[in-house]
């Protein structure tokens, strides 16, 4: 063993840097965290629009500000080390981290780890767009660090798939660069982009919209020569092909979704959410393997920057109560998803005393909604909502005292 | 003349129809006064707060992410995207630091939002 520490954190992003911050407060004396890249802050640095930090900092940032603002503090902080350019191989469910990095391979003995690697984008693998494999198919986010932190372009003429507000805001991005954006196609028919982006991205610079469209075919040799795009069926999602028409570009930019990125979570042996792809944890983010938690997008795919910080958080206090011996070990209930809910965060609640908030997100849009959380026949919490979408992370708070066995959490119409 | 946006203050995205009566702007679609606000600004004057990226010389980053230190007129944005392309960065640099002042005539300075370093540390 090369050496100890309290608390490992694995990945300097936004959760990484808020969880060793919190953990360094909480007690821990010696934290460690491994980043992959040269410089901490994730993919903050590549988003260089504004927007972040309206809740946690009560002012609009950009994402290299909003992540400086950790970096600062972790600087400032003797008891935390980050150490940089370095990959993380492994987490054993013993908490021995395994590492590569500038000094070659070394493992860290950790009195509690924090997962906190992030997600990574959906790529065109997983979509199975037929066509030919010519350069020019990036994911968003590919482009977006390119542009922003490379002063690379990609492509003069771009067709986005998918509306996600990362479509959205590479389909403006672009623009402002100097490339023609043909289209943004969203399968759905709806956006899961905000309205805002939607008007300052789109409607700003020209760029239609089209929903229940989607690409189906790439054309070119070497380099993208155009895309088919057509409808598809509201009801079936599947393409129509009487409404197939060429496209001409040489950029396709994808924006399908991200998948929270838990190769080292898994082994851990701790217990995965299907519907999340990412652990089941209790509302101290601890995972089913002991002494590890997980936060941030690496535990499920966040909207808002300012939710991971509080999250992570959440998981950097407790880890640093784990390593400490602070933090006891207590029968848990399940929590469920009911009715229009996907899924919930915190999977599993510990009885006791004080509140517990919970996060979670519909399948589809609600307008109104109705939210009922509830425990055996008692009802915990019961309140409507105007709307509520897919795209926008929920959050309610329970009394615990009233918590003796599962919860469920429950969305319908009215 | 009336004009029609969608409300961008919250999730629910209320459709504004909005048009000057003798002077006054009159907003109707809202439900709530954030989006009356809303509405009379996109009306009389649309505002935008530009962010880009800039390459930054002698840096150990080849790009310094940047934005006007306040929101400048819709209409200006092209100019302002063009006068940021022909900013010419030296490293090192602040968050905050201003580089480039009163851009395009719209009175925002445009500042960097990220920390580039020398290269040679």
């Amino acid at each position: 063993m090369d050496r100890k520490v309290d608390v490992a954190v694995i990945g300097g992003g936004p959760a990484g840097l808020a969880a060793a911050l919190k953990a360094h407060e909480a007690g821990a004396r010696q934290v460690l965290v491994m980043e992959r890249d040269s410089y901490p802050g994730g993919i903050l640095q590549q988003c260089i629009h504004n927007g972040f930090g309206l809740h946690y900092f009560g002012e609009e940032l950009t994402g290299p500000e909003y992540a400086q603002r950790f970096v600062d503090q972790v600087e400032h902080t003797d008891g935390i080390e980050v150490m940089l350019d370095t990959m993380v191989l492994s987490v054993s469910p013993d908490r021995v981290v395994t590492a590569v990095g500038k000094a070659g391979l070394i493992t860290v003995q950790a009195g509690a780890v924090v997962l906190a690697m992030g997600c990574r984008e959906r790529t065109r693998g997983a979509l199975g767009i037929a066509g030919t494999r010519p350069a020019g198919v990036y994911t968003a986010g590919c482009a977006q660090r390119l542009v922003n932190m490379e002063g690379m372009m990609p492509g003069r003429r771009v067709v986005v798939l998918g509306s996600g507000d990362i479509g959205l805001i590479m389909a403006r991005r672009m623009v402002w660069e100097g490339a023609k954006v043909e289209m943004v196609c969203e399968l759905m028919p709806y956006s899961s982009g905000l309205n805002r982006n939607i008007v300052q991205c789109l409607e700003d610079n020209g760029i239609p919209l089209y929903f229940n469209t989607t690409v189906v075919e790439i054309h070119g040799q070497e380099r993208v020569e155009g895309v088919t795009v057509a409808e598809v069926d509201p009801a079936t999602r599947a393409p129509k092909m009487e409404t197939a028409r060429f496209v001409p570009c040489d950029t396709l930019l994808l924006s399908v979704g991200l998948i929270p990125e838990n190769e080292l979570t898994k082994g851990t042996g701790a217990d995965m959410d299907p519907v999340t792809s990412g652990a089941v944890v209790d509302a101290a983010r601890q995972t089913t393997a002991e002494g590890i938690f997980a936060c941030g997008n690496v535990l499920h795919v966040h909207d808002l920057v300012d939710n991971v910080s509080r999250e992570a958080a959440i998981a950097g206090e407790n880890a640093a109560k784990y390593a400490l011996g602070k933090l006891n070990k207590a029968e848990t209930v399940r929590v469920m998803a009911q009715g229009g809910v996907r899924y919930v965060v915190p999977q599993r609640l510990v009885k006791g005393e004080g509140k517990a908030e919970l996060y979670f997100r519909v399948g589809a849009a609600f307008k109104p909604a109705r939210l009922t959380i509830s425990c055996a026949e008692r009802v915990l919490v019961s309140k409507k909502k105007l709307v509520m979408t897919p795209g926008e992370m929920e959050k309610a708070e329970i009394d615990l005292s009233q918590v003796d066995g599962d919860v469920t959490v429950r969305v319908e119409e009215g | 003349m009336k004009k029609e946006f969608v409300c961008i203050a919250c999730p629910v995205g209320c459709r504004l129809t909005v048009w000057d009566e003798g002077g006054e702007v009159k907003v109707a679609g809202n439900t709530c006064p954030r989006g009356k606000a809303y509405g009379v600004q996109e009306f009389t004057a649309p505002m935008r707060t530009v962010t880009s990226s800039a390459p930054v010389k002698h840096g150990d980053q080849a790009m310094c992410s940047v934005k006007t230190d306040a929101p400048v007129p819709k209409d200006k944005v092209p100019d302002v995207l063009r006068a940021i392309r022909m900013i010419q960065i030296k490293a090192p640099v602040k968050v905050g630091e201003c580089v480039l002042r009163d851009v395009a005539g719209t009175g925002a300075n445009v500042v960097a939002t990220r920390r580039v370093r020398d290269k040679k540390r």
